[in-house]
């Protein structure tokens, strides 16, 4: 018995020694190579590809340090949340302001004021809601009013679970509103986009998916950028881009995790790599990956590829992310109601 | 009582009662005791009337109504299906046996997600199944209850596998002596032998299927009031910051699929009992 039991503690001791090497190693290996995390949201993905690799070889002249920079993608919503239960994350670059303010719901993990410590409300981007249609525009939609034309198929995702379709139905919203005057009006003109919905995925990718693999519906409402890499991915032989009179100025903002960069020492690389993205280099990456960037003498040079139309944004419109999430997507409020009205 | 009295007490063939006691203990506090206790912890936060009007919702209503349904057909379906694989797999030797058998496991290997974007792309309208049909198949019922009888197909056959082979022979061809028919010797001898595995694997389906989200979400088409499942509502939940009426609802699942396991557990000791 007593062999038995020395047996055991000599079998413990070494297993231990084992896992404090592999923790050492870990903790060394960490302090060696500085590593950024990006919590970003889906469309992104190709962008912040092409940018990371500009910005680690930038900060190697700048400070001979050698970075690596992780992403991480999904739903903006999803990615917050991830956040908020303790996905270190160095910076965010999410879908909107909102789900950037959710942070700090339940424990304040950055500045109140984030949004003031970047240019343009910190957001060194921007896109805007444009549909997509099959080649030819067979259905002849130009514009919001001929989504509620009879037997149009109009495929959106879920605002509920996707920041994408939140967008999309402001922009809807914005249309009808500068046209009848009137929010009942534009919540009627909303309630028949939604009639000719016939599925609400719950992502944007997986609207473009319905739309273009699935072939289902007859116009997609999407990212701007989104909708590029769709003509990109499928061929302009077979889809088309129809930009709206009037769409959103969809502000996708980016931060500094207060607490997470304090903690891992690693703030100063962390504003770098979100300050960066206003030099003339980020933005001409940011334009060749379809979106618009906030510098206006590089968002000229691509005036072809992003045609002018009428946008308003949500702050001047709506009064901030919060009152609308109040006002439009929470339980019980106008998005319930239109698909009570509908199923009525 | 101490552990060696424990010891004495009774002479076991293997020893260690305390010690693999102890660990059984808390290896099921902390895997599953714990993370249910926060779950019925965080749906507290919900006052009584705020519970009230969760779950009397018309939207919570027609997706549990959407969840139950789909599940309960597609396990019945599969209680069928899932007995004649069992059947052919135990009582036959053919070959590309082993393949089918373990071709059965798949739907348990798989990323649900997978299987829902694989069968959404299979059952769509343009897709090569979804085309041969005129009515729509994806983004429907009918195809939420595919993508659960994808599922659940397993629990069935693994449950009764095992039962099938373990049938004496003998009592059949007992039966078969003394002049019974085929169907007669299935009624009287085989099915009341395999009921009980039968309805385990029943229920586990059902309970599998009623909390399926990755296969589901992408066929379902989520519209709410019409194609929109529980899970679905969770997630939308959770999207708002609302861990509290996500928990409930997921409290709501949990008690569904634990009654109905009890329901089960009770039906099979009587049935033990009298056989």
């Amino acid at each position: 018995m007593a062999r038995l039991l020395r047996y055991w503690i000599k079998q413990l001791i070494s297993l231990k020694n084992i896992i404090v090497i592999v923790l050492m190693g870990l903790i060394i290996n960490s302090a060696w190579s500085t590593e950024l995390l990006n919590v970003s949201y889906d469309p992104t993905r190709e962008l912040y590809k092409d940018y990371n690799a500009a910005f680690i070889q930038y900060w190697q002249e700048q400070s001979g340090e050698k970075l690596t920079i992780k992403n991480s993608h999904g739903g903006s919503g999803k990615q917050a949340r991830s956040v908020i239960d303790g996905l270190q994350a160095d910076v965010v670059t999410l879908a909107l302001a909102g789900d950037i303010d959710a942070l700090n719901r339940y424990q304040s993990i950055l500045d109140e004021n984030w949004q003031t410590k970047l240019p343009n409300n910190s957001t060194p981007y921007t896109s805007t809601i444009v549909f997509l249609v099959r080649k030819g525009n067979p259905q002849n939609i130009h514009d919001w009013n001929d989504l509620i034309k009879e037997g149009v198929e109009v495929i959106t995702p879920n605002p509920k679970t996707s920041g994408g379709a939140r967008w999309n139905f402001l922009a809807a919203w914005v249309y009808a509103k500068e046209l009848y005057g009137s929010d009942d009006k534009a919540l009627q003109f909303v309630t028949d986009i939604y009639r000719h919905a016939p599925v609400l995925d719950t992502g944007a990718r997986g609207a473009t998916i319905s739309f273009v693999q699935r072939e289902l519906g007859d116009v997609l409402l999407t990212w701007e950028n989104e909708a590029h890499l769709a003509l990109i991915e499928q061929g302009d032989d077979k889809l088309e881009i129809i930009i709206p009179s009037i769409s959103i100025l969809a502000e996708p903002p980016v931060a500094v995790v207060d607490s997470v960069v304090d903690k891992k020492g690693t703030r100063k690389q962390a504003e770098a790599y979100l300050h960066y993205l206003y030099s003339d280099k980020a933005q001409h990456i940011i334009a060749k990956n379809y979106y618009r960037p906030t510098n206006p003498i590089i968002l000229s040079q691509y005036a072809t590829q992003f045609p002018e139309l009428k946008l308003v944004t949500v702050d001047e419109y709506f009064g901030g992310w919060s009152t609308i999430q109040r006002k439009f997507f929470n339980d019980g409020t106008i998005f319930d109601t239109i698909f009570a009205e509908i199923n009525n | 009582m101490s552990l060696s009295s424990l010891k004495t007490a009774t002479f076991r063939v293997i020893p260690g009662f305390g010690l693999t006691f102890g660990f059984t203990l808390t290896y099921i506090s902390i895997i599953i005791l714990i993370p249910l206790f926060c779950l019925f912890i965080y749906s507290t936060q919900l006052s009584l009337s705020e519970w009230v009007k969760l779950v009397t919702s018309r939207q919570f209503l027609s997706a549990l109504l959407l969840s139950l349904t789909t599940a309960f057909t597609s396990a019945l379906f599969n209680s069928f299906i899932g007995l004649l694989f069992a059947w052919v797999l135990v009582r036959y030797r053919f070959w590309g046996r082993r393949v089918i058998d373990s071709c059965i496991d798949m739907p348990f290997a798989l990323p649900t997600a997978v299987a829902g974007i694989a069968l959404t792309a299979i059952y769509a309208k343009n897709g090569p199944i979804g085309q041969l049909f005129t009515i729509k198949i994806a983004y429907t019922p009918i195809g939420i209850t595919l993508a659960l009888l994808f599922v659940t197909l397993p629990f069935v056959v693994r449950t009764l596998q095992p039962v099938l082979e373990d049938l004496p022979k003998e009592q059949e061809e007992a039966a078969s002596i003394l002049g019974a028919t085929p169907i007669q010797i299935f009624i009287y001898v085989i099915f009341p032998a395999i009921l009980p595995a039968w309805l385990t694997g029943f229920t586990l389906a059902f309970a599998r299927a009623i909390g399926e989200y990755g296969s589901v979400v992408f066929i379902a088409g989520n519209i709410p009031f019409k194609t929109e499942i529980l899970p679905l509502l969770i997630v939308s939940k959770l999207d708002q910051y609302a861990y509290d009426s996500a928990s409930a609802i997921g409290i709501c699942m949990l008690i569904i699929a634990f009654i109905l396991l009890f329901i089960m557990n009770m039906i099979q000791r009587k049935l033990n009992k009298t056989s």
